[in-house]
This record gives C-alpha cells, structure tokens and sequence, in this order.
C-alpha cells in the first residue's frame, strides 16, 4: 500500500527528534495510552503514518514505551514515570557521546581490586 | 632564531614530569588553576614556535617566497636562518596535526556540553537534585544553565544523612566552581600537545580534590568526607552487577592505565592526613618554566621578525 511506504521525515526533522516529540506527545496524553494514528493527529506536521509507527516501534525497541492491543493496532503509553523515562533518556544520550566522562563528574570513580584493598585498609586505620 | 625556538618544544615535558607531584603537593584549587594555566600557556608557545619554523622552512621556497605579500628573498632567508627545510617541513605538519586535532575536540566538547545542558534541563522537577530509581550507587553532577546533581536510590540507601550532605556539597562544588571547564580547557590544550597529557589527568584529579576540600569546609570535618568517598565507592563497586554506564566506555575515556593507586584511594588519603598549605618552591619553579616558555616564544618571533625583514630586503635589492 502506497500510503505505508516509508517517507523521509517532513521538515528536514532528524530521527531523533521526532522519536523526542512522539514520547512528549505521549507523556502529555499519559495515563492514557495513544494509537499511531492518533499520535500522527497530535504531531501534525504532515507527518506520515508509517514514519510514526516506526518512530514507536523504535521508541518500543528501546525499552521507552509500553503497549497494548486496541482493535487492530497497538497503543502505546510511556513505559515509567517522568523521572524514570529522564534518566534513560539520559543515559542514552550522553552513553554515546564519546567524552561524555569528562563532562559529567562523578562523586567515585571505578575502583580496581587492588584500589578497594587500599581503600579498606585507609578507612580501618583512619577510624 | 638558532636555539630559543626550540626550548618551548621541550618545556611542556617538564611541566609533565612536575604535574601528578604538584597535584598531590598543592592546595587542590591552586593546583587546578595552575596546572590549567601552565598547559594553556605551553601549548600555545609550543604551536607557536612550530609555526615559526613552518615559516622559515616554507619561504625557502622560491615560489612562496615571490607569492608572499612582501616578495622575500629566499636565498637571503637560507643563508641566515640555520633551521633545516625538512625541520621546517616536520614542523608544519606537527601544527597541521595538532591544529585539527584540537578543532576536532573542541567541536566535540562543546556538542557534548551544550547535550549537557540540554539534558540537565530537560531532567524532572524544579530542583537542583535528582534522585533516579536505580539499584547502582551513582552519583554525579551535569552541567547545565543551572546544572544539575543526579543520585540513584542505591547510593541514597547506601549513605546516612550526614553523608548525603557531604555528597551534595561535593557536587555542589563541582558545579558552583565550573570545574567541567577546567577539565575541557586543559585536555584540550592535552590534544593540541600530547607532551601535556600528564597536566589534564592531574586536573582531572585535583578537581575531585577540590571538590572535597569544599565538602570539607561546608561540613566542617576533613575526616567525615574521607570515609563518606571512600563507602560510597565501596559501595558502588558493590553493586556493578546493575551498572548503568557501560565499562567499556569507562576503560577507554575514563582511566589512563597508570602505576599506583587510582584517584579514590588518594583522595582519601589526602583527606586524611592534615591539610595541604601553599608551597612556594613548587610554584615558583613551574611559574618560571612558564615564563621562559613565553620568553622563547616572543625572542623566536623577534627572530623571524628580523629574518623575515633581511630576506625582504634581498628582494628588493636584486
């Protein structure tokens, strides 16, 4: 069928932008889970109804979003809660950045075993 | 331009062999702010003085010789300049590759910070803290426009309330004293001058220290901050079995396969033994290579200065 070829997104929108509005079109209409034709509806945007699906079921792959079947299609609801859903989306986004360490400071490193060995025998003697 | 132009090449190997003993022997803050100053400075003198060598080797050249805007001679710029072509030549690709090297890292860094930023702002609720639903013990500050601090269930559950705080005024620190720009502007200096590694992963390092020494002062107990660093890093060694970042990505950015003990074991350390005060000695030695660096650096320019006005002269007297 002509209308579910898949069609370069409109509006020159990048892959991952459109996943990000889908999951805030999503959020929004939390607890209540949405079809991809509806989703489309909130989006607007010309978009086509098989670039949304494959937005979702991206979105699904990822672990995001969960769904149920309705009639003869899938709806989908966000997977957590905001603070849960965050920091996934998170973790992803900085897990592929390549200096992503330099930039978050974390309050401990990794410790070796011979570091934690250390470690012990500096809090014993520290008491 | 016979001798001068080569020192500040050789300068940034020993601010190397100085960093990692000046970042356990200084007052963390100063330790930062110098080691920081001292890699921007040298690699800036070391990019100069190969551009400087770039230059005489490529007006040797009769054809970019006549193109250049003042038509030098190249024969007068032969006879007095003693740099060989191919020091010249190995010279202007060094810059090449640390130019681009350094452009490459800082698009990067800044595409990272600016991801950062994002994400900070996008985290849930009005606050600075996060706390995320996670068994890893994971703590960690983002920065962003304000940055925020991010901590799992499982590193709450593993400190008391005290701890908490020592944690938060750590990460706090972080954020409150820019520290993530510290660690760019020096590793970025590090890419432009691979000699200069040494110097970013001794800031990386005194940033932490920094960082604690502030928890310190908020809580008011040098001691309490040590064992809170080193149970929270206990305990997130405890439970890597649920690790969010993936440890691959940590073996090859985080840590630099280096003898001794890693950063943990030293910040406790350095925690518990009494605090560190200035030290003049130190100081004074690497303010000096600083300055000997710029000093070369300016006596080189004024030489190619001189040999660029000779070859000129040659040019016109033809």
């Amino acid at each position: 069928m002509a209308a579910h070829e898949p069609t370069a997104p409109k509006g020159g929108r990048a892959k991952g932008e459109l996943e990000a509005e889908v999951l805030d079109a999503l959020q929004h209409a939390a607890p209540e889970a949405l079809s991809p034709g509806e989703v489309k509806d909130r989006l607007g945007g010309g978009l086509s109804y098989s670039t949304v699906v494959t937005a979702l079921s991206r979105l699904y792959a990822k672990g995001l979003l969960k769904r149920s079947l309705r009639g003869r299609a899938f709806a989908y609801t966000p997977v957590a809660d905001d603070s849960g859903l965050a920091a996934r989306q998170m973790r992803k986004v900085l897990d592929d950045r390549p200096d992503r360490e330099a930039v978050l400071t974390r309050f401990v490193d990794d410790l070796s075993a011979d570091d934690e060995q250390l470690l012990r025998k500096l809090l014993d003697t520290g008491q | 331009m016979r001798f001068a132009v080569y020192l500040p090449l050789l300068f940034p190997l020993l601010a190397a062999l100085a960093a990692r003993p000046l970042g356990e022997r200084l007052p963390p803050r100063l330790a930062t702010w110098l080691l920081t100053v001292a890699a921007v400075v040298l690699a800036a003198a070391s990019s100069l003085v190969l551009g400087m060598l770039a230059i005489t080797g490529l007006i040797r050249f009769p054809l970019l010789a006549e193109l250049a805007h003042g038509r030098w001679s190249a024969q007068v710029a032969q006879h007095h300049d003693p740099a060989s072509l191919s020091v010249g030549l190995l010279a202007g690709a060094l810059l090449t590759a640390a130019a681009t090297a350094a452009g490459v890292a800082l698009w990067r860094r800044v595409r990272t910070l600016v991801a950062a930023a994002a994400e900070a702002a996008c985290l849930p609720g009005p606050d600075e803290l996060v706390v995320v639903e996670d068994p890893a013990a994971e703590a960690y500050a983002i920065p962003g426009l304000p940055g925020r601090i991010v901590v799992s269930t499982g590193m709450l559950e593993a400190l008391d309330a005290n701890e908490h705080k020592i944690l938060l005024a750590h990460e706090r620190a972080h954020l409150a004293h820019h520290h993530y720009l510290f660690v760019a502007v020096v590793q970025l200096a590090a890419t432009a001058n691979p000699l200069l590694r040494p110097l970013a992963d001794t800031v990386t390092y005194t940033v932490e220290r920094w960082a604690d020494e502030s928890a310190a002062t908020v809580i008011g107990d040098r001691r309490q901050v040590a064992h809170t660093v080193g149970k929270a890093a206990l305990a997130a060694k405890r439970a890597r079995a649920h690790t969010w970042i993936p440890t691959a990505a940590l073996g090859i950015l985080g840590r630099f396969s280096q003898a001794g003990p890693g950063p943990v074991p030293r910040r406790v350390a350095a925690l518990l033994a009494p605090p560190l005060r200035n030290r003049p000695l130190p100081l004074a030695g690497i303010l000096a290579v600083l300055a000997a660096s710029t000093v070369c650096a300016a006596e080189a320019a004024h030489d190619l200065e001189l040999l660029l006005e000779l070859a000129k002269h040659g040019a016109s007297h033809r």
